[in-house]
């Protein structure tokens, strides 16, 4: 019997960081009854993390920039698998969406003419990659995603948002007709459970790059929505596609941004060459991050890298002086000097390809609706169930995201989905309620792990699928090896599942909370495995050292992994934009 | 080994708090204090503490290192030694002042509330243009120093007069924003927000004791912010 509290509301969100609170301020704003469930107090998401800027053509670096051009780059830069509607819209939009930050209080850096400044990130070009190399992050110094975080928990502290901070939702409700009408959460001060009601369920969880042992992200990116939606028998899209940003600090995992690079920094072997100019003859240092990740990883497997085992390069910024540096990126000065123990102001970083953003997710609209594919190919919506920012493929990103175009996606895509569940609310939205027996499917995870007896540890089993996942399905990916990982995986499921809750209290228990986000992160290096292992060419972020080529002619497509039978399917890229004709693809240089 | 001394509170079982000792094998690295307390939990998963970024700009992990506020992820073994407390050994307790809810958990709720108190947003009354509202970068300096905070507490909870008042002292984290809106050249509302600080509690509890500025893990100084909200406060009385 299901004998647990019942909280409703109009719309719900799972996830504090940029795109959930995003979408959160949108519907608080609309006057409907609205709660943020965070794991984490909302200013502690990840989004906080982001140092580098938000990408969008308002043209304030050269007023002569176009959001068309914008849209060019972040086609190219998917590697022609991003939907070029939902990069228009985001590109389109973006502007607007930028502005209301700035309204909102974001402390933005500018430029003499009092506009907000902008600087040049990797893959950005003027006139449709004709003009040279465009400026058009925005820019809070280095310290972009805290200053975006923590104005939208402001935003919505003004526009009164019911926050249920250090909640931890476990799993998706559905009821009788398979529509999603809430989720389960644990309230992790207390330890109790209640069923939160909702017409709309909006995923906003983030990333998962904690399936691999290097990583920029943070502790609490386990892939939470991502495994909910899984379990509840929801496809997951382009999962295999993963970026490794090129700037980890070697050893600390913790990220250097590329607006280093942006504002001139560039990256040399031990021999002091800057290799980029090889690869990348004309963006060089600001080429997309699959492209730089990869040389990088080639210079150090051919014996160039730097330190006593050559396992990293350098990432040479001293010429920047010290005043560029200080004024620009003093986020960067700070976590070099508390983490690679070098002054950039006097000496190179020393850096190596981290894993850094899911391009892939649950796939959606542009409206923020969660799709499924029916068994005729068709697209079709979830009921009840919303994802936006990188928990979702919408698909923005394609095989490879841009720089800065992050954060964008999340205020873009949040705010769509918070407009499109404020007027579906008002045309009314019928569901049937859930029943006992529905509620109590969904708790079924949570009662199995309340009641292990034995088992092996949640942290060793966490470190083994990392080591797997690091190991099997890095940058350079091969059928065998990705093979065997697939069967390490499934021995390691097992023993996941069964895995000992030893501590059973209530009050702050983080042990129940990390064995919950073990099964999450399973769920998501899984399905990263078995997408990788099908998609047998080379595009944006996989990289396959037995199909090197790109394959357009069976691969131009999306990947749809269906968790019923582990089946990987395909589905159509979007090549109607709006506005104007598609970007068809090309051969992609930089 | 390093020798490691941990609060410890579970409200469920534990009568009253105590200090565990444990001790650690950290290879001879200079970890950081978090990677020890990872390493702690991977052997007993019952420990309790907050994490999330692990590179000092979510503020979760502030604590009590050796006597000293500070977030564990950014603050290395010898570092956290050097603050004299504890001789040769970690010594690890929640931020001081504030209930505890478990382990090195404490409740801030008071810290937030105080936080919100201030009005941590932008109010402008004029309708807003098509564009960015402009700002010049001497305006927009201003804000440096301010708008970096974590609300990590550590400043607040290192503050005696906030120790003593945590329902009437804003503190120091909420007076360091509430200085970041008024210093912001966006905002309109400052005469609002003058009249709602302007009584003897919320800004005068402050004495410059200055542990704040000392334990600041961004290095910020809310000390200065408040001497400037002291100023305005004076100058509008006369």
């Amino acid at each position: 019997m299901a004998n647990i509290r019942t909280i409703s509301f109009d719309g719900v969100i799972v996830g504090g960081g940029g795109a959930g609170m995003r979408a959160a301020l949108q519907l608080a704003q609309s006057g409907y009854k609205t709660a943020v469930i965070s794991k984490v107090f909302p200013t502690r998401s990840h989004t906080v993390s982001a140092q580098g800027g938000i990408t969008c053509a308002i043209a304030s670096s050269d007023p002569q920039d176009q959001w068309q051009w914008h849209m060019y780059d972040t086609v190219k830069g998917s590697d022609y698998i991003g939907d070029q509607e939902a990069i228009e819209y985001m590109c389109q939009v973006g502007p607007e969406a930028v502005y209301e930050l700035d309204h909102m209080g974001m402390p933005f850096s500018r430029t003499e003419e009092g506009r907000i400044y902008q600087r040049p990130f990797g893959g950005q070009s003027k006139n449709f990659g004709e003009g040279g190399q465009a400026a058009r992050t925005c820019a809070a110094a280095d310290r972009t995603g805290h200053a975006l975080l923590h104005t939208l928990y402001q935003g919505n502290l003004k526009n009164n948002t019911v926050f249920f901070n250090e909640w931890y939702a476990t799993d998706l409700v559905k009821n009788e007709d398979g529509e999603v009408v809430g989720v389960i959460a644990i309230c992790i001060e207390t330890g109790e459970v209640v069923y939160v009601k909702s017409k709309a369920t909006v995923f906003a969880t983030g990333g998962a790059g904690r399936i691999y042992a290097s990583t920029t992200n943070a502790h609490i990116n386990t892939g939470d929505g991502v495994g909910m939606a899984l379990r509840a028998g929801f496809p997951v899209q382009d999962i295999e596609m993963w970026q490794f940003h090129p700037t980890g600090i070697a050893g600390a995992g913790v990220l250097v941004t590329e607006g280093c690079r942006g504002e001139g920094g560039y990256l040399v072997n031990k021999d002091g060459e800057r290799f980029m100019e090889r690869y990348a003859p004309n963006a060089k240092d600001l080429a997309g991050r699959d492209v730089v990740a990869r040389s990088m990883t080639l210079e150090i497997l051919e014996g160039r890298g730097c330190g006593p085992n050559g396992d990293h390069v350098y990432l040479k910024l001293d010429h920047l002086g010290e005043e560029v540096l200080e004024s620009r990126l003093p986020g960067i000065c700070e976590l070099s000097r508390t983490f690679a123990h070098a002054d950039p102001v006097k000496e190179p970083v020393p850096v190596v390809p981290t894993c850094h953003y899911m391009m892939g997710g649950i796939p959606t609209n542009v409206n923020g609706q969660a799709l499924t594919v029916d068994a005729d190919g068709n697209d079709t919506v979830i009921p009840g169930l919303f994802a936006c920012g990188e928990v979702a493929c919408v698909s923005v990103h394609g095989a490879n995201r841009l720089g800065g175009n992050s954060l964008l996606d999340l205020v873009v895509f949040g705010r769509s989905a918070g407009l499109y569940i404020e007027k579906s609310l008002r045309e009314g939205i019928e569901m049937r309620d859930a029943s006992e027996a529905d509620i109590e499917r969904a708790m079924s995870r949570l009662n199995k792990i309340n009641n292990t007896t034995g088992g092996e540890s949640v942290s060793a089993l966490r470190t083994e699928l990392q080591t797997i996942m690091q190991n099997h399905f890095g940058v350079f990916r091969r059928g065998d090896f990705m093979q065997e990982g697939i069967k390490k995986l499934a021995e390691l499921r097992v023993r996941i599942d069964n895995a000992h809750l030893e501590d059973k209290s209530n009050a702050y228990n983080t042990a129940r909370i990390e064995a919950l986000e073990l099964h999450n992160l399973f769920e998501v290096a899984e399905a990263t495995a078995i997408a990788a292992e099908a998609r047998t060419e080379s595009r944006g972020a996989h990289a396959r050292e037995d199909f090197t080529d790109r394959d357009d002619e069976n691969w131009l497509c999306h990947s749809v992994y269906f968790p019923a039978d582990k089946r990987v399917g395909k589905r159509a890229v979007n090549f109607t934009p709006k506005t104007r004709e598609a970007f068809a693809p090309k051969i992609r240089t930089y | 080994m390093l020798k490691v001394s941990l609060y410890r509170y579970n409200p469920e079982v534990d009568q009253e708090p105590y200090m565990q000792e444990v001790e650690l094998d950290t290879g001879g690295k200079d970890l950081m204090v978090l990677d020890v307390l990872e390493l702690l939990k991977g052997s007993d998963p019952s420990l309790a503490y907050r994490r999330s970024c692990r590179e000092g700009v979510c503020g979760s992990d502030g604590m009590n290192i050796n006597g000293k506020n500070g977030l564990a992820c950014v603050t290395p073994i010898s570092e956290a030694l050097k603050n004299g407390k504890g001789g040769n050994k970690l010594v690890l307790r929640p931020l001081p002042g504030l209930p505890v809810i478990r382990d090195l958990v404490i409740d801030m709720s008071l810290f937030y509330k105080q936080y919100e108190k201030i009005k941590p947003f932008l109010l402008n009354d004029t309708p807003a243009p098509a564009i960015e509202r402009l700002q010049s970068p001497e305006e927009r300096a201003k804000l440096d120093g301010l708008y970096e905070c974590i609300l990590c507490a550590c400043c607040s909870t290192a503050c005696p007069s906030f120790w003593w008042n945590p329902d009437r002292f804003i503190g120091p984290s909420g007076l360091l924003q509430a200085y970041r809106f008024l210093a912001d050249s966006r905002d309109t509302a400052t005469e609002e927000r003058l009249s709602d600080l302007d009584d003897p509690f919320s800004v005068f509890r402050c004495h410059g004791i200055q542990n704040c500025v000392n334990v600041c893990p961004k290095g910020l100084n809310p000390t200065k912010a408040i001497g400037h909200i002291r100023n305005m406060l004076l100058s509008r009385a006369t």
